[in-house]
């Protein structure tokens, strides 16, 4: 029997919403643990398997916006609207699909006891079904539908801690409807100007992934939302991925530099915002929406005129987009962990906390300094990557992203030395390393020094990408050209 | 049976992999929660330093032996991937990890070996049954395999690998008694410093990229063993990455402006101090110039530059270190005097280039003889101790150099020394608080922005914190502005 055969793509999105209608009924927070637990890890095994039958080419590849199956392939079970595959994966999801699995799955591992009650596992589940559907669907309105679905969760996350909901709803409103709006001018289902709907989509793009000035959902997210909760929402970067689905193909020119100018902006703003912060979770808010810019720049090298920059700079996006994602998510399971212990973490006053916690230490630092890429890490080729396509493209970029990885570093060290040291941090409860909170920080703390010593694989996956992407938009911008995605972006598979 | 040039690639690869190896050990075991006895760490590190180090000398004397001045440890791309093609075929985007041991990385690799080697001896014994033992010695091994690839590196992206692990390994030892806030403030003032001068050494290594197509020092310098190379760049292209390049080393060697930070990491253990700040780190700007040396023999301005910023830099440290009152201190600035001469000499080379081989001597003694007096230092405050009480006063000391000027040059000069030339305070004033206060108000201003769209006070304004206040942060109140310099 071909074990590619089953359809795990669908087992993945479909296991963990039957774990949140199972887990919703469970009222112990253990056992609920317990039980998102063994959900999420199925899920994460389907999709390891999605992303192996993928690479060894038993899992054919699918084009998104296109219908790609043919009859008898393994995946014909497989959802279908109009007759079209809803799900599928290509060499961008191939590995977007495993990582938001795993990001879940630590997530889950991480909660600690004190925080189980307040933790929503169901919420947590339904979130990784709608995510992972999200990032594997075919279908352009299919995809638009789940990104504004989940954005409900959060929501009801915030209405249920009693905290303000207005910023969250107002930015999410703004970007469902102007995506929506975006996208039927693109179909042709709206009649109005080509440069209105780039124009609409652009926007869309800017309040999703926080540049400025539409990020203060993120921080305010973080502020009053659950930290978990929060991470598994933005720490995907579901506002690039939209941008590579939706925009990036059709977008004229004059829309990607706007937004590499946007992006580069933000980028510097929200690190130097970081540098100041006096709130731990402000601090990661910041950081996260520094380094979401920093992706976006690298997409926005895909309108370059230097094609050595497209492709290089592209290839860094979607580098840093997978480093971004795991180390960020690392040093946000780390904070996650000492405010468990500690309450919220201000970075107002020397803590001391390394001899409680050495372990945590070591995590936040190595987790932290792979996000502004230094060497060893995961983050290192990929930022040498964006910085070089940004200074083939323009020298000035290539500043503005040397400058914000520069400030970046700088806040990360100055949060550790405010956490860790000063002072030493007096209780008479261990406040150590649980076993469960070890096991998901050094798994991240393995793919990141791993995936830096050997960073190879990601780059040739991400480079392969980065062609689909180029030859996706060459093909649209020939006159004449095909109007829906053509087989130029199938079959690189190296 | 193997031939030489076989032998000598085996031993540069024990060379390379002896450091890191160590680090693997050492930071492994602490990640993996698995404490390792003092012992054990002394010897991983003694094993690895002595390997490193014998293979290092041996390499040497078969390059003496068989008239070879250029070996090179090649261990392919570490990242590969074809570019479109641009008209003149496809591209290629490679990023090389080459190792190059020639007249100027063998003998930095071997004075790295023998000072990490014998300070780490005198750690074991210095650091005994302190709590951060374990901490100390990876650091210290991070520092070694960063210096190691930092004077091996035959590509700047690895020569940039090395450069990182010195600089956050310096920082994290000078914060390394980090129950105290005054430690942590200077390593962070250190970090804002280094990082800083990285970004300028990573530019600097894109630009090279760019303009000859790949990182390699012999694309950039020519093939020819140091320093005989010829630079493949324009004028103008020297410059611009010399410049930058001396921004780096600047940063690195505590030059003028950054020199404030020397002193400030005098706070780290004494046996980090005189190998990392006296020995290797301060000189490896220096030595980042040596290897760029043809770049200094393309452009008559750059060299004007490195002896301007060189001068500048013996001349501020020898006025400042006159007034230090502390024995690491004054080692410190006498130590950097030292390294503005070395470097003016780099730049001078650019007319006589035999001075880069008397830069590279000068480094190599200067940096013995200061760690030996770094490690010196705290016995021998204790023979003046002796001494002084001996014969009842203090040592009479020589008059110094400005006795003849008027009072009032001296007591401007004095009050000048004893601010260290108002370089910490300039970058206070006029960098650091500026950027804080621009953030600042911005993070005012979008607090109220959220206030404003959630339209209820209390959203957009600091969350208190919902567990325990931290009990016992012992020396946290005094120090609550503790984040930024300045």
């Amino acid at each position: 029997m071909n074990l590619y055969a089953l359809p795990w793509l669908e087992l993945s999105v479909l296991i963990p919403l039957a774990g949140a209608l199972w887990v919703g009924r469970v009222r112990d927070p253990n056992a609920a643990s317990r039980f998102c637990l063994a959900f999420t890890g199925a899920a994460l095994v389907c999709a390891i398997m999605v992303a192996a039958g993928y690479w060894t080419g038993a899992i054919p590849s699918a084009t998104f916006g296109a219908p790609w199956l043919s009859k008898g392939e393994p995946w014909d079970l497989g959802p279908r609207i109009f007759g079209r595959p809803v799900l599928g994966v290509d060499e961008l999801s191939a590995l977007l699909i495993p990582l938001l699995a795993l990001l879940h799955f630590l997530v889950a591992l991480a909660t600690a006891r004190t925080k189980m009650a307040r933790f929503s596992f169901a919420w947590l589940l339904i979130g990784e079904s709608i995510r992972l559907a999200s990032f594997s669907c075919l279908d352009p309105w299919v995809m638009i539908g789940l990104l504004a679905v989940v954005t409900i969760p959060p929501y009801f996350e915030l209405v249920r801690r009693g905290r303000p909901t207005r910023v969250y709803v107002l930015h999410m409103v703004l970007f469902v409807v102007l995506l929506m709006f975006g996208w039927s001018a693109v179909d042709g289902n709206i009649p109005v100007p080509k440069h209105l709907a780039a124009f609409s989509l652009f926007a869309a793009i800017l309040i999703r992934s926080g540049t400025i000035p539409f990020h203060v959902w993120v921080t305010d997210l973080f502020e009053c939302g659950a930290f978990g909760s929060a991470l598994l929402y933005v720490s995907p970067v579901a506002g690039v991925y939209t941008a590579v689905r939706l925009v990036l193909p059709v977008a004229p020119d004059w829309v990607l530099q706007w937004l590499g100018l946007v992006s580069l902006v933000t980028a510097v703003y929200t690190a130097g915002m970081a540098l100041v912060q006096r709130d731990a979770r402000r601090f990661f808010a910041y950081l996260f929406l520094s380094h979401a810019s920093l992706i976006l720049v690298g997409l926005e090298l895909a309108g370059a005129e230097n094609k050595d920059a497209q492709v290089i700079g592209l290839t860094g996006g979607l580098a840093l987009w997978v480093a971004v994602a795991l180390s960020l998510s690392g040093l946000g399971l780390t904070l996650r962990a000492l405010e468990a212990r500690l309450g919220r973490l201000s970075l107002t006053e020397y803590k001391g906390l390394y001899e409680q916690s050495p372990a945590l230490a070591v995590c936040f630092l190595l987790t932290g300094l792979a996000s502004v890429g230094f060497p060893g890490t995961l983050g290192y080729v990929a930022s040498e990557l964006l910085v070089d396509g940004a200074v083939g493209a323009n020298q000035f970029a290539g500043v503005v992203v040397v400058l914000t990885a520069t400030i970046n570093g700088i806040g990360v060290v100055r949060a550790y030395l405010l956490l860790f040291t000063g002072g030493r941090y007096a209780t008479a409860v261990s406040l150590g390393i649980t076993g469960r909170e070890r096991f998901a920080v050094l798994t991240l703390a393995a793919l990141i020094i791993g995936g830096g010593l050997i960073p190879q694989p990601l780059v040739m996956s991400r480079h392969a990408a980065a062609e689909a992407i180029l030859a996706d938009r060459a093909a649209r911008a020939t006159p004449g050209g095909p109007q829906g995605h053509t087989e130029a972006n199938t079959g690189h598979r190296e | 049976m193997p031939d030489i040039d076989q032998l000598m690639t085996f031993f540069a690869a024990i060379v390379v992999t002896a450091p890191v190896a160590l680090v693997a050990i050492l930071g492994g075991s602490s990640l993996l929660g698995y404490k390792l006895t003092e012992e054990a760490i002394s010897r991983a590190s003694q094993l690895a330093i002595g390997v490193g180090l014998v293979a290092c000398v041996l390499i040497l004397g078969m390059m003496l032996a068989s008239d070879q001045r250029h070996v090179v440890l090649d261990l392919g791309n570490w990242v590969e991937f074809r570019t479109p093609d641009s008209g003149h075929g496809h591209g290629h985007y490679h990023f090389a990890v080459k190792f190059e041991f020639d007249r100027l990385s063998v003998p930095f690799a071997i004075l790295s070996f023998v000072f990490c080697g014998t300070i780490g001896a005198f750690a074991a014994r210095y650091m005994h049954r302190e709590p951060g033992f374990n901490r100390f010695f990876v650091l210290y091994s991070v520092f070694l395999a960063g210096m190691i690839t930092a004077s091996l590196a035959d590509t700047i992206e690895t020569l940039f690998t090395g450069w990182e692990f010195v600089g956050l390994s310096s920082a994290l030892l000078i914060a390394f008694f980090q129950d105290r806030p005054a430690p942590c403030r200077n390593g962070f003032r250190v970090w804002v410093v280094y990082r800083v001068s990285d970004a300028a050494l990573l530019l600097a290594a894109i630009l090279l990229h760019h303009m000859t197509g790949e990182g390699d020092f012999d694309k950039l310098l020519g093939t020819g063993p140091w320093p005989e190379g010829r630079a493949s760049v324009t004028e103008e292209q020297a410059v611009l990455v010399g410049l930058l390049l001396l921004f780096a080393a600047a940063g690195k060697s505590a030059l003028v402006p950054f020199s404030g930070w020397l002193p400030r990491a005098m706070e780290g253990p004494t046996p980090s101090s005189a190998v990392f700040y006296g020995a290797l780190s301060v000189h490896l700007g220096a030595f980042l110039l040596l290897r760029l040396s043809p770049l200094i023999a393309v452009s008559l301005w750059l060299a004007v530059a490195v002896i301007a910023l060189g001068l500048v830099t013996a001349l501020y440290a020898y006025v400042v270190g006159a007034v230090q009152t502390d024995i690491k201190s004054a080692l410190s600035f006498a130590s950097l005097a030292q390294v503005g001469i070395i470097v003016a000499e780099i730049g001078a080379g650019h007319w006589i280039p035999f001075l880069w081989y008397v830069a590279l001597v000068h480094l190599l003694g200067h940096a013995s003889m200061r760690t030996l007096q770094f490690v010196r230092a705290p016995s021998l405050l204790q023979d003046y101790r002796a001494i002084e009480n001996a014969i009842g006063g203090q040592l009479p000391r020589p008059p110094g150099l400005l006795r003849w000027a008027p009072v009032r040059v001296r007591a401007w000069l004095y009050r000048f020394a004893l601010e260290r030339g108002y370089l910490d305070a300039i970058l206070s004033d006029y960098v650091a608080r500026p950027f804080v206060a621009v953030f600042r108000w911005s993070d005012r201003n979008e607090r109220w922005w959220t206030t404003f769209l959630t339209g209820t006070p209390g959203s957009g304004s600091e969350v208190p914190p919902a567990g325990p206040a931290p009990s016992a942060a012992p020396a946290a109140s005094p120090y609550p502005k503790v984040e930024l310099p300045g």
